[in-house]
């Protein structure tokens, strides 16, 4: 190894400048703050600009990282962005909620004797400074084909869609069930870790190479898929995410105060419920709360909660540490907040008071046994170990399953057992002639980042389609 | 927006009726069937079942009693002002099917729910008695509407200032000793959907209620609309509104009515309050 290269492993990783623990806990801002220039151009020059980068083989959408690196450290930024887009159509986002530490970071060489480089924070860096600095440029546009599109959710798979789409010259327009474009990134992430402003000016540009946005339209009750073929659309992506709520079915699971995680999210990330009564939409405000699962969802319920003045917030999980599904930066931020881990712990019913409100819930302790198909040791309950633990407020945070309001009023469509659609994994083509599928409601729940991916790869096979048939 | 082109107050003012352009849902709306309004930026999504559609001028009615916050500040929308949000149509559709004799007893606003219900069951050509009730008679609506839609047609009033005096109850009870009911449709505050339901289940009829639990997004992803229906967890949103009335556990969704009956009281106070500063 050369003396570069050592030199350059010592040299610690920037650190993210963050709102601090105690302030943050109690106010919605973000709480990292972002890199100045200065730090950004010190951090990339951690890259080794490896001749054959494995960080590029961990990133899901193959966005060419060291090039990226390369150009924030020669302090080109304009240029470093234009090289992420090529690949990845909504950086800002994915830099703040990509799990980094088990794709693109996972496999920096760095990051085997030291920090790997912060591809996530620069890559953050390059869209926000773009954002706030940028001219604004919008890319040119292919002659338009008259042909039409309609986008089913407008999460990240459908907006993803809807911006490859518009570039070569198809006429787009989403569809959404909600009042409001986003999808997870509006409804479910909270504005501390992911401003709504950057989604709504994600938004904006597509808006302004002119993707038409129908907001309040549920596909499968205001129209259904082929009814939009009677409409004269051409194509349809269907990127519907998966929205239902899972519960535990445990006894007293309606008792009030037991609430899912996306109706608790949903009140108060795009209904804006913590700023009741300033606006309409009430939130309840638990003062000991006990959140139930550990994913990225459970960890934005307890940071949420400990945001609305909980006094006591707890994660209640089945496993232990080492399976908890969330981002690591998640996990530790809900650790500085005070939010407390009840590990190997899980609820076997919730217990209320005579209004019918949940006043507590009985829990019983796990021990890990023998590896199960997910390849995670199973948790298996411990005779006689059941205790209580008091609580006012309960967010059930176990998962999400597929919606059937869109697949169950479309012929044609075939589902797997789950409820999932069937795609083609490489092109996103369904069992239907003219409708693709991608993202959380072909896989189950994954991340922003492969729900995109798919929708990159369907928009270029319709593309193909409607240039050349199925 | 989805403009406002007819709007009425009746029962004193206490309930409102609003015809407003939507004209995509009016075309695909069937009786039974919900849409969510929101009224501006900050407003809550409030689920409403529809009361008439009118497909050709492409319009929804919406009648609401004034409650909360969020119907007080709807009912400060006038003509040519509207609603910023409005989704549906939501939920499943009444199942309209000619079966013989249907009582259909609604009380409060509940009526406005069950008319389109009726005037269906009456087209499909079963004998469609109907009783309706209010606490007193300035409170009754739709009555006229209500009586064409039937072939027998009872009001009653709490106090007696009309029709019979006493419950919907009492009447649903003298006509189901007398008749052979198929179906019994009863949709109004859900002490009384409780009592018709266990009316109805002594003569061993078969009961459609509507609910209206607590609702964000109509469309099944929040879970907030749990109902408990024959011991098992169901989404009124999407499996309903409209269930088995024999089934349904009442006490369970007075109380989940009341999830922030406090936060609400506050926030109708505090929005009453700057109406009069204003
Ligand atoms: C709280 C939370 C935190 C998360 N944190 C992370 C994270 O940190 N990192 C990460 O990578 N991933 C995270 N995820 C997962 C990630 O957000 C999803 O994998 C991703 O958003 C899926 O994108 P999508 O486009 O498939 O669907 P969604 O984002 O779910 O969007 C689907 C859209 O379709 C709309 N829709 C649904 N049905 C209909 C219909 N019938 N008609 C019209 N519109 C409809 C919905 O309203 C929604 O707007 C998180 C998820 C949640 C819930
Ligand atoms: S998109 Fe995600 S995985 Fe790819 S480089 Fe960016 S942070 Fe890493
Ligand atoms: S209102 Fe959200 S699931 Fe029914």
């Amino acid at each position: 190894m050369s003396e570069k290269t050592t030199q350059k492993e010592k040299s610690s990783r920037q650190s993210m400048p963050e709102q601090k623990a105690e302030v943050r806990k109690r106010n919605f801002e973000e709480v990292p703050l972002g890199y100045s220039k200065e730090a950004a151009m010190a951090e990339a020059k951690r890259c080794l600009q490896c001749k054959k980068p494995s960080c590029i083989e961990g990133c899901p959408v193959g966005v060419d990282i060291p090039g990226f690196i390369n150009l924030i450290g020669e302090g080109k930024f304009a240029e470093s962005i234009k090289k992420i887009w090529e690949k990845n159509s909504l950086p800002a986002i994915c830099g703040r909620v990509c799990p980094q530490e088990i794709q693109c970071e996972g496999k920096c060489i760095v990051g085997k004797k030291a920090e790997p480089v912060a591809i996530g924070n620069l890559e953050r860096f390059a869209a926000d400074f773009e954002r706030l600095y940028g001219k604004g440029e919008i890319p040119s546009k292919m002659k338009s084909t008259g042909k039409k599109i309609a986008v089913v959710g407008s999460g990240p798979s459908g907006l993803t869609v809807a911006g490859d789409l518009i570039l070569k010259g198809h006429d787009v327009t989403v569809l959404e069930a909600f009042h409001k474009t986003g999808g997870v990134l509006v409804y479910g992430i909270p504005e501390f870790r992911l401003p709504k402003s950057i989604v709504a000016s994600e938004v904006a540009t597509l808006e302004k190479l002119g993707v038409k946005i129908n907001c309040n339209t549920v596909v499968g009750k205001s129209v259904t898929v082929d009814e939009l073929f009677q409409e004269g659309y051409d194509a349809v992506y269907v990127g519907v995410g998966a929205g239902l709520p899972y519960f535990m079915n445990i006894p007293g699971e309606n008792l009030i105060g037991v609430l899912s995680a996306n109706e608790y999210l949903t009140r108060a990330n795009l209904m804006k419920a913590y700023l009741f009564p300033n606006v309409d939409t009430p939130i309840p405000m638990g003062k000991n709360v006990a959140v139930l699962g550990a994913g990225n969802v459970a960890m934005d319920s307890a940071r949420t909660a400990m945001r609305l003045g909980a006094e006591h917030v707890s994660i209640v999980y089945r496993r232990s540490r080492q399976e908890m599904p969330a981002r690591s930066a998640e996990i530790h931020h809900a650790e500085e907040e005070g939010i407390e881990f009840k590990l190997l712990t899980n609820p076997t019913k919730f217990i209320g008071n005579d209004k019918g409100r949940v006043i507590g819930m009985e829990c019983i302790k796990m021990e890990l046994g023998e590896p199960d198909a997910s390849g995670r040791r199973k948790p298996v309950p411990l005779k006689g170990s059941e205790f209580i633990v008091d609580c006012d407020l309960v967010v059930v945070a176990v998962g999400a399953g597929a919606n059937p309001l869109l697949t169950r009023s479309t012929e044609g469509l075939s589902l797997n057992k789950g409820g999932y659609i069937i795609a083609d994994l490489e092109n996103g083509k369904t069992t239907k002639k003219g409708v693709w599928a991608g993202g959380d409601i072909v896989t189950g729940q994954a991340t922003v980042i492969l729900a995109m991916g798919a929708g990159r790869k369907a928009a270029d096979s319709i593309h193909k389609y409607l240039n050349w048939g199925w | 927006m989805y403009k406002i082109v007819k709007r009425e107050e009746m029962a004193e003012g206490t309930v409102v009726l609003n015809e407003i352009e939507a004209p995509s849902i009016a075309k695909k709306a069937k009786p039974g069937q919900f849409v969510i309004l929101k009224a501006n930026e900050e407003g809550e999504r409030i689920p409403l079942t529809m009361a008439d559609t009118d497909p050709e001028k492409g319009t929804i009615t919406i009648i609401y009693m004034v409650v909360g916050k969020s119907t007080a500040l709807f009912k400060t929308l006038k003509v040519g002002e509207g609603y910023q949000d409005v989704i549906g149509p939501l939920g499943q559709a009444t199942h309209l099917d000619k079966v013989g004799t249907v009582v259909c007893v609604g009380g409060g606003t509940g009526v406005a729910v069950l008319y389109p219900i009726t005037r269906g069951l009456k087209k499909m050509g079963n004998h469609v008695i109907s009783i309706i009730g209010a606490r007193t008679k300035s409170l009754l609506i739709l009555e006229d509407k209500m009586k064409e839609a039937s072939d027998e047609f009872y009001v009653c009033t709490d106090d007696g200032s009309y029709g019979h005096k006493g419950f919907v109850t009492e009447v649903l009870k003298n006509i189901l000793d007398k008749t052979k009911v198929a179906l019994a449709v009863g949709i109004g505050p859900v002490p009384m959907m409780k009592f018709v339901s266990k009316i109805t289940k002594d003569y061993d009829v078969k009961t459609i209620v509507s609910l209206n639990p607590i609702m964000i997004d109509g469309t099944g992803m929040c879970g907030g609309c749990r109902v408990s229906v024959g011991g098992k967890t169901k989404f009124a949103c999407v499996e309903g509104p409209e269930f088995d009335g024999h089934a349904v556990d009442y006490d369970e969704l007075m109380k989940r009515l009341q999830a922030y009956r406090e936060e609400e009281e506050n926030c109708r106070l505090k929005f009453e309050a700057s109406k009069k500063a204003a």
